[in-house]
């Protein structure tokens, strides 16, 4: 455990299949360990659903999942290394501050001394020292994402996936908390899966980009590469970074 | 969610294990009218006799006529009161119109005899007005009072609310163009209220077509008698099991259409109105004669509706009240009426919240396939209680348990279960908003951080469920503690419940008694639907 906080542990999806309605996705793609890696695509295009199939909220049809080199597929969720924040949702509305991470300690929140210390320390280290009395609902939206990396803090699992939770804040507040992420995953040496629709998050925070479009990896690279003019094609096109001029043209009054 | 190696979720068992309770107490009560059918074929074949066929078709007949009467006026009081969104009294006026449906039936056929009937406060001035004595309001005409007391102000809500509907911009739009209320009736208002109008008249013509109670104390003899009061006076008095099973077969197959042709008009059959007391501004003045008739609508309308009520209350004063407190048959049936009505509320929020989570369950493991059989179960199996009414399962029940020793022993179970049963449509819709919207929000991260089972019910469930709970629990409470179905067939001298005292007193003619009795029961009954209500609202702020 301790060697894999060090160094990470990577996340593996091998021809990984799955389909929901008429939607079908195949995942084959291998995540760095202790490096943030961007997921990026169009909406639909399976970015949530790849997180869902790490964390274990689906299941494969087909495929292994592995993390750390170990075969997860068969887990479920709460047993696997990972912790997800999502876009919202991601506290419950009538526990205080302090009980919605401490059931990241204890899904029957029974806490010993030392587990609330340590959700002393995540609140602290979250900039939330002094709220965890708090519901959530006297808290403002980039609070209550801050709760929600608490909990990842106090879970303490190797690898963080994000699906989009910081997309409802304004410009300033994201940078604010994806430097923070950026923080917390270079202290705990995580691997964190960040889905978003910006470029310049990715830009950010991003070692790696991992781009999806019609239910399977098009383009993956290192992320200084992906933003360049030479970048992919086909995020290129998603981007809108595809040849200026035409797009040029197209807004030309007519 | 499907969660690998998750354990088989609990919400699909006790789906299961409440479909299973609800299908072994309407199966077993139809299995006991097929045995008894079966048994003495000839005799059922020949209970469809002309009686039988009177009796269908005064049951059509009697409800045809009330949801005209009902539905016709209801029509132009909703329109009058939609035109005046202010003016004192009008809150309450329309807070008054929710009451009768919180009012259990016997208290209101009470009302409606201490008023109008023979020796009631109008039939002096009745007996004037007629040349002659009063004969007082039995037989057709007294079911129709009842039943219009009922449905006008149910039907009148839900107009007002489609009116409500109408969007504000089309009423500046109308007093722009100068619209009059001719005009802005014929253009705004009726497309609105017909759209409403085939669903409103058909839940207020199967509430008609399955009323018991008001047509057993009110119809007063053979002439008004419908097909559940028929199944009640074969069963209890003539003891003709092949005649209750033919009842019981025509009643089954009229509810089955009668419901299918509400689905098919797209009713919604728990009849519940979401009016706003603040209604959303209106911009078309009505004029000094319009206002003048519609003034005469609601007046009339609330003197119609406060009347049995004021009547209620009135005899109910005249009662020794103290001396029926004290009454030792009072204090057993007031303390067997709550016990039961307890454990059916329970009873009925257990079932409810296990069919509307293992409901939730699939939906979310289907993952936008088709729908399975078991799921369409869940989902609709609240409802089975529309298609096969209290009487119709108790009769069943009855039929099979005569085999099996004493038959008022089963009593409070089979009164228990059959209310509990009952009150599930409203229950579930008390519950499965507030259940749907807090597992949408909770099955993921409590997926991922492993709160489960009995944590899962107590950190994360319960606090977020027990006011719809609560609602719902009150809500079945106050419906089982008023009915008088089930305990109409299997009461007894050792098993008795209010209302079914309240029968008791009315048949040997203490009225005095029956008033008080009903004053007591109207008020719990009231308060217990006014705290159901308060409940509900209270969660959605």
């Amino acid at each position: 455990m301790n060697d894999r906080t060090q160094n990470g542990v990577s996340v593996r999806l091998e021809n990984v299949a799955f389909s929901y309605g008429e939607a079908r996705f195949v995942f084959d793609a291998e995540f760095r360990a202790g490096a943030i890696t961007a997921v990026m695509g169009a909406s639909g295009s399976g970015k949530s659903t790849l997180l869902n199939l790490v964390a274990g909220f689906e299941s494969p049809q087909a495929g292994r999942v592995r993390i750390g080199g170990e075969d997860v597929t068969a887990l479920p969720a709460s047993m696997r290394p990972v912790s997800m924040v999502f876009q919202e949702n991601n506290l419950f509305a009538h526990l205080s501050v302090e009980a919605n991470v401490g059931l990241g300690r204890s899904p029957s929140l029974r806490l010993a001394a030392q587990d609330r210390e340590r959700v002393e320390a995540a609140l602290a280290r979250t900039g939330l020292a002094g709220k965890g009395k708090r519901l959530p609902r006297e808290l403002s939206g980039g609070e209550r994402q801050r709760v929600a990396l608490a909990r990842v803090l106090v879970r303490e699992r190797p690898v963080l996936l994000l699906d989009e939770p910081f997309a409802s804040l304004g410009p300033a507040l994201r940078d604010d908390m994806l430097d923070l992420v950026a923080r917390l995953q270079a202290e705990r040496c995580m691997t964190v899966l960040f889905v978003t629709h910006q470029p310049d998050d990715a830009r950010r925070i991003a070692d790696h980009v991992v781009f999806i479009e019609g239910g399977k990896v098009a383009a993956s690279g290192a992320a200084a590469g992906f933003f360049a003019d030479d970048g992919p094609d086909v995020f290129r096109r998603y981007a809108g970074t595809n040849g200026r001029e035409s797009r040029h043209v197209a807004r030309k009054p007519t | 969610m499907t969660r690998p190696g998750a354990p088989a979720d609990i919400r699909i068992f006790a789906g299961l294990a409440a479909l299973a309770f609800i299908a072994v107490l309407v199966c077993g009560a139809l299995a006991g009218l097929a045995v008894e059918g079966a048994g003495d074929l000839s005799g059922a074949l020949s209970a469809f006799d002309p009686y039988l066929l009177r009796v269908a078709r005064f049951t059509l007949w009697q409800a045809a006529l009330s949801t005209l009467l009902s539905v016709l006026p209801a029509l132009f009081l909703a329109r009058a009161l939609s035109r005046h969104p202010v003016f004192p009294g009008r809150g309450f006026i329309l807070q008054l119109f929710a009451v009768p449906l919180a009012l259990p039936a016997i208290v209101v056929a009470l009302g409606v005899l201490a008023l109008l009937g023979r020796a009631g406060f109008m039939a002096d001035a009745l007996g004037k007005l007629a040349g002659g004595t009063w004969p007082g309001i039995y037989g057709l005409s007294g079911i129709l009072v009842a039943h219009v007391f009922f449905n006008l102000p149910l039907a009148a809500r839900l107009f007002l609310e489609a009116l409500q509907t109408v969007p504000s911009d089309q009423w500046r739009l109308a007093s722009q163009l100068g619209m009059g209320a001719r005009a802005g009736f014929r253009l705004i208002e009726w497309p609105a209220l017909r759209q409403a109008l085939p669903g409103v008249a058909g839940l207020v013509f199967m509430l008609c077509v399955t009323s018991f109670t008001i047509v057993l104390t009110l119809g007063g003899g053979p002439a008004a008698s419908t097909l559940e009061v028929a199944i009640y006076q074969a069963l209890r008095f003539d003891f003709d099991p092949a005649r209750a099973v033919a009842l019981t077969l025509l009643q089954i197959g009229l509810t089955v259409l009668v419901v299918s042709v509400l689905a098919w008009l797209g009713a919604n059959t728990s009849g519940d109105a979401n009016l706003q007391v603040a209604p959303p501004r209106r911009y078309l003045a009505a004029g000094g004669a319009e206002t003048a008739i519609n003034a005469g609508l609601i007046v009339l309308a609330l003197a119609f509706v406060a009347g049995p009520m004021v009547a209620i209350v009135a005899a109910g004063l005249q009662a020794d009240l103290g001396r029926l407190a004290g009454e030792a048959a009072v204090q057993r049936a007031a303390a067997t009426s709550i016990v039961l009505a307890f454990v059916s509320a329970f009873i009925s929020a257990l079932l409810s919240l296990a069919l509307v989570a293992a409901r939730r369950a699939l939906s979310s493991r289907r993952r936008g396939g088709r729908k399975r059989l078991f799921e369409h179960a869940v989902e609709t199996g609240a409802g089975f209680v529309l298609v096969v009414p209290p009487i119709v399962i108790g009769a069943g029940w009855f039929l099979v348990l005569r085999h099996f020793g004493d038959l008022f022993a089963v009593a409070p179970a089979m009164v228990a279960a059959v209310n509990a049963v009952m009150a599930m449509p409203f229950a579930v819709r008390a519950v499965r908003p507030a259940y749907d919207a807090a597992s949408e929000r909770h099955d993921l991260l409590c997926a991922q951080l492993g709160v489960s089972g009995w944590n899962r019910f107590t950190l994360i469930d319960w606090p977020v469920l027990r006011r719809p709970l609560a609602t719902a629990f009150a809500f079945a409470m106050a419906l089982s503690l008023g009915d008088l179905g089930v305990i109409a067939l299997f009461g007894s001298d050792s098993v008795q419940t209010l209302p079914y005292l309240l029968l008791a007193r009315m048949g040997s003619y203490r009225t005095q008694d029956a008033a008080g009795l009903a004053l007591l029961l109207g008020l719990v009954c009231l308060a217990l639907v006014l705290a159901a209500d308060r409940l509900g609202r209270e969660r959605r702020t």
